[in-house]
């Protein structure tokens, strides 16, 4: 006889905590979809664990009815990085925002994805300091006028994806607030991945940087300004589906389909491929001069360290036996006194 | 192995000098830090250790890892006690002394006593090396050496001919310097070489010429020592009266090692460490990692913020979660460590204290760091700290701090320190069975709907340690308060003055699970000496002396530090003065002082070592007279 395990509903995984973000901000969305994600993939509560930083978007952990922990600023993938090192059955996801892991926490965050650690960080990028009351952040574009730059920021931004690239990430995708189909694909995939999974969210600040992702949202241009990769597909974007992305001269170019140009010219994407290089080149692809890149970048398979830790661990006991504290104390150089 | 026996040297032959029996020895080995003199202190120590010998030691070296060649800030050194009776220092004045060069002669010879003995490397007092010692005359030829008992000893040249069939090239041969002067001083005090030859192929066994080479400087050390007629005697130190058992030779930092490792089998959890490199406390990391095969996982973080957060990570995940440090590291765990105050998981923070502030000297000892510990987070948050005071005593402490973090579900200090941690003592090794051991219980799933409290407190005010994979148990923790009944952030200006409360009763509640504080000597009367940490040996041993002359002197040694034991104040007014000697400015004072309100008096040095017994008996007499002439 079989017991039939209950179906765990996308509101199972909701809190009875009243949620605290502004009215209208894109947290709200990030976290439907996130609960809808786990109902997909009828995780069990008790075996899901969120852990944050600190900022708007750490407070994620207080409305998930899972384990979690909301720990200090820009340090979560180290507190996840502990526990899963230790605790192998549990889905460990690291919630995170431009501020959080890329200005205070960008050292953890790096080491974190170059050890392929085997769990799922989402970066929720809204190009501003939410919690403080609007200062500028790493990824606030060049200019940008705030309560800490009057006269417009003088630093370049970070691009996320870049980074993650740079420290070998071994998936990394990006996905927008308000495209719910497309968010939840893609944190599915993250959850799915073995080894460090670095999504970014383009997520919007309402009160402190309204619209800062419009190109990216508004109905009348999103299409010209997005392309959606598709794994083994072309890159073709626009309104009616009649623009491309060739690979020319290194770098990437649009071209539009036609009489000259036809889809088997296009790049065709390729999550898999091996080296870094063509990631890269998509995550450098930048509004407005290009339609910035949406979905799986990259997903290729790495050792990741905790299960490299756990083998290390077995082959010792082979090698040398379970320890035995007894004859640790005897072992070498002794003497004995009558 | 094991041994009992007293013989001289196997493989050579029993020495036809006389050997005079002496009580113990003190000796200094000195050299350039590429001279391989920690190695050779090492081995003597070991040596004497397996004779029977009670032993301390004392290493100091340079932060540099190889500093100008013959300069003087380039001297390493490590000094050793072996003694037919109890001892608790390395010794303060020297017996003897071993110089491989001009620099490190002139900068160790104000520690040697007028006779004591002195052996020099001759062939290294040459024009160039007295120049980078900064030296205008020979020491050798001047006179300046004529109250101690000086051998010339041209090591350099006879190590060479020692060496001489196995067609080394001279860079290799004169690496085996330290083996001759290992070879002469074990001759000069009849140390067995046995063990010193299984050190040779444990360490050169893939490099035969190598290990043959030094096995042979090492017997023509000996040959040295025994033929030449300048060595008139050699001297004898009996076995020390030690308590039965077996024993093996512990550095602190290993035993810290060995004490996380036992406290995690004792309590049936997995270890889990989370460290950057530090000196003085990386050998932690380095041993700790030798213990996979007992599942020990050890994890060299990218930095000291991410060593203590992945240990409060593997924490909740229900492991012993331990960190190890040293004093700018700390610095850098505070934030972390205040995280862990409010989440209420056991963790253990080890600090290997060293000279500050800020990177002061590394590799130099000091006690600095109780404030720190102490005090050093934002927010009222008390911790445990406990302070380990000696090299062996290091295992007992770090059981004692996981018990501790356990019951009352905290994070605990450990207290170390360069000197404690990087000397060596006798360890009794102690029978598993006799060791604490330690039940940790989680909750399980609940029977009924009723929502999980993860900040329910037991009679000690400890919280459940929930584990995640636990059915009907989720719950979130984080930095911000808590309330008290449901566990849910709370700003509620009462329930924050209530938790703050909580949180300090519930530390203060660790005085009642500790044992009474010990005194040595006099219940009451004139002066009491109170101290904490690695000074143990030298309080002990100073205050021993004095009440030996008859002197009214008690010490009173502190291993909790937070909370202080709760019969210490009745203690401290049983005595007419209390002085507390530190390696800092006064911290433990200022603590006392302000718990207690007495007038406490200080005794302090901070030149990077350990007291020395002597100084102590003189501020004990000098404070002694001080209460005579106030009645």
């Amino acid at each position: 006889m079989t017991t039939e395990l209950p179906v765990l509903k996308a509101s199972d995984y909701a809190t009875n905590q009243e949620v605290r973000w502004c009215p209208g901000c894109g947290d709200y969305s990030i976290l439907a979809q996130t609960r809808k994600t786990l109902a997909a993939m009828q995780i069990p509560k008790e075996n899901t664990v969120f852990i944050s930083g600190i900022g708007c978007s750490s407070r994620f952990p207080y409305y998930m009815n899972t384990y979690g922990m909301h720990s200090i600023h820009g340090r979560a993938p180290g507190f996840a990085t502990g526990l899963k090192a230790m605790r192998q059955d549990l889905q460990v996801w690291v919630i995170t925002g431009d501020g959080d892991g890329l200005s205070i926490g960008g050292n953890h965050l790096m080491h974190c994805i170059r050890r392929n650690m085997n769990l799922t960080i989402v970066l929720f990028n809204n190009r501003i300091y939410g919690l403080t009351k609007g200062q500028y952040s790493p990824t606030s574009c060049l200019g940008h006028v705030t309560k800490s730059s009057p006269m417009g920021t003088i630093d370049n931004p970070l691009h996320p994806l870049s980074i993650a690239l740079g420290c070998e990430a071994t998936f990394i995708a990006r996905s927008v607030d308000v495209y719910p189909k497309h968010l939840t694909h893609v944190l599915q995939r993250a959850a799915e991945h073995c080894g460090t999974a670095f999504v970014e969210v383009y997520q919007n600040c309402v009160v402190f940087n309204d619209g800062a992702w419009k190109y990216a949202t508004d109905r009348k241009i999103k299409s010209d300004s997005i392309v959606e990769l598709e794994h083994d597909k072309p890159l073709i974007f626009g309104k009616n589906r009649d623009k491309g992305i060739r690979f020319s001269c290194m770098k990437p170019e649009i071209v539009t389909l036609g009489d000259d140009v036809a889809e088997s010219d296009l790049m065709v994407h390729d999550e898999t491929f091996d080296e870094p290089y063509r990631a890269l080149m998509l995550s450098r692809m930048h509004h407005p001069e290009y339609p910035e890149p949406i979905g799986i970048f990259r997903a290729v398979k790495r050792p990741c360290y905790d299960l490299e830790m756990t083998h290390q661990i077995e082959q010792a006991e082979q090698q040398l036996g379970p320890g035995n504290l007894e004859s640790l104390f005897h072992s070498g150089d002794t003497w004995t006194v009558e | 192995m094991s041994t009992t026996s007293d013989s001289v040297t196997e493989g050579l032959p029993v020495s036809k000098k006389k050997a005079i029996q002496l009580e113990g020895v003190t000796i200094r080995l000195v050299g350039d830090s590429g001279d391989g003199m920690q190695l050779l202190g090492t081995q003597l120590a070991n040596t004497s250790a397996l004779l029977g010998n009670d032993v301390a030691t004392f290493p100091d070296y340079p932060a540099e890892i190889r500093a100008p060649r013959g300069t003087r800030g380039g001297v390493s050194g490590f000094q050793v006690q072996f003694s037919s009776h109890d001892i608790y220092t390395p010794g303060d004045e020297l017996d003897a002394l071993v110089a491989m060069n001009p620099a490190a002669l002139i900068t160790n010879l104000q520690d040697l006593r007028a006779g004591g003995t002195l052996i020099v490397n001759e062939d290294s007092f040459n024009d160039k090396e007295l120049r980078l010692a900064h030296l205008d005359s020979n020491p050798l030829t001047d006179g300046s050496l004529e109250k101690y008992h000086l051998f010339k000893v041209p090591m350099t040249r006879l190590t060479r001919d020692a060496v001489k069939e196995l067609e080394l090239n001279i860079k290799l041969a004169d690496r085996c310097r330290n083996f001759f002067a290992m070879g002469l001083v074990f001759w000069m005090f009849n140390r067995d070489v046995a063990p010193t030859d299984r050190f040779i192929d444990a360490k050169f066994g893939n490099k035969p010429d190598i290990a043959k080479a030094n096995s042979r400087a090492l017997r023509s050390g000996w040959y040295y020592g025994e033929t030449t007629e300048a060595f008139v005697s050699s001297f004898k130190v009996d076995p020390a009266e030690l308590p039965p058992g077996t024993y093996r030779s512990m550095m602190g930092n290993q035993a810290t090692a060995w004490g996380l490792l036992a406290a995690a089998e004792l309590s049936d959890k997995t270890l889990f460490l989370g460290s950057y490199p530090i000196t003085p406390a990386s050998d932690i990391l380095h041993e700790l990692s030798k213990f996979k095969n007992f599942k020990v996982h050890t994890f060299q973080a990218e930095d000291e913020i991410a060593a203590v957060c992945s240990a409060i990570g593997a924490a909740f995940g229900g492991a012993m979660a331990v960190t190890t440090t040293s004093g700018p590291g700390l610095a850098l765990k505070s934030e972390g460590m205040g995280l862990a105050v409010m989440l209420e998981l056991p963790l253990i923070v080890v600090n290997v204290q060293r000279g500050g502030p800020s990177t002061g000297m590394p590799t130099k000892t000091e006690q600095a760091d109780l404030m720190q510990v102490m005090f050093g987070r934002n927010g009222e948050s008390p911790m445990p700290v406990l302070a380990a005071k000696s090299p062996a005593d290091c295992f007992d402490v770090a059981i004692e701090a996981w018990r501790i973090a356990v019951r009352f579900m905290t994070p605990v200090v450990l207290l170390s320190d360069g000197y404690i941690a990087n000397g060596s003592e006798p360890w009794r090794i102690p029978e598993i069975d006799q060791l604490p051991r330690m039940k940790i219980e989680h909750p399980g799933p609940p029977n009924d709907d009723r929502v999980f409290k993860p900040y329910a407190r037991d009679e000690h005010l400890s919280r459940p340690w929930a584990l995640p994979g636990t059915p009907g148990l989720m719950h979130r923790i984080g930095g911000l308060e808590k309330d008290f009944e449901t566990g849910n952030v709370s700003y509620d200006p009462a329930n924050h003055e209530r938790m703050i409360r909580t949180r300090a009763q519930k530390i203060a509640n660790v005085a009642k699970e500790i044992p009474p504080q010990e005194v040595d000597g006099p219940d009451s009367g004139e002066l009491l000496v109170l101290s904490w940490g690695g000074t143990y040996g030298a309080c002990t041993t100073a205050t021993k002396l004095c009440r030996a002359d008859g002197l009214s002197v008690a010490h009173c040694h502190l291993r909790y530090l937070n909370p202080l034991p709760a019969d210490l104040g009745d203690i401290l007014a049983r005595y007419k003065r209390v002085l507390i000697p530190e390696l800092n400015l006064g911290q433990l004072q200022m603590l006392i002082r302000a718990t207690y309100l007495i007038d406490a008096v200080g005794f302090h040095k901070l030149i990077g070592k350990p007291f020395t017994v002597g100084e102590l008996v003189d501020t004990i007499h000098r404070e002694l007279e001080a209460i005579r002439e106030k009645s």
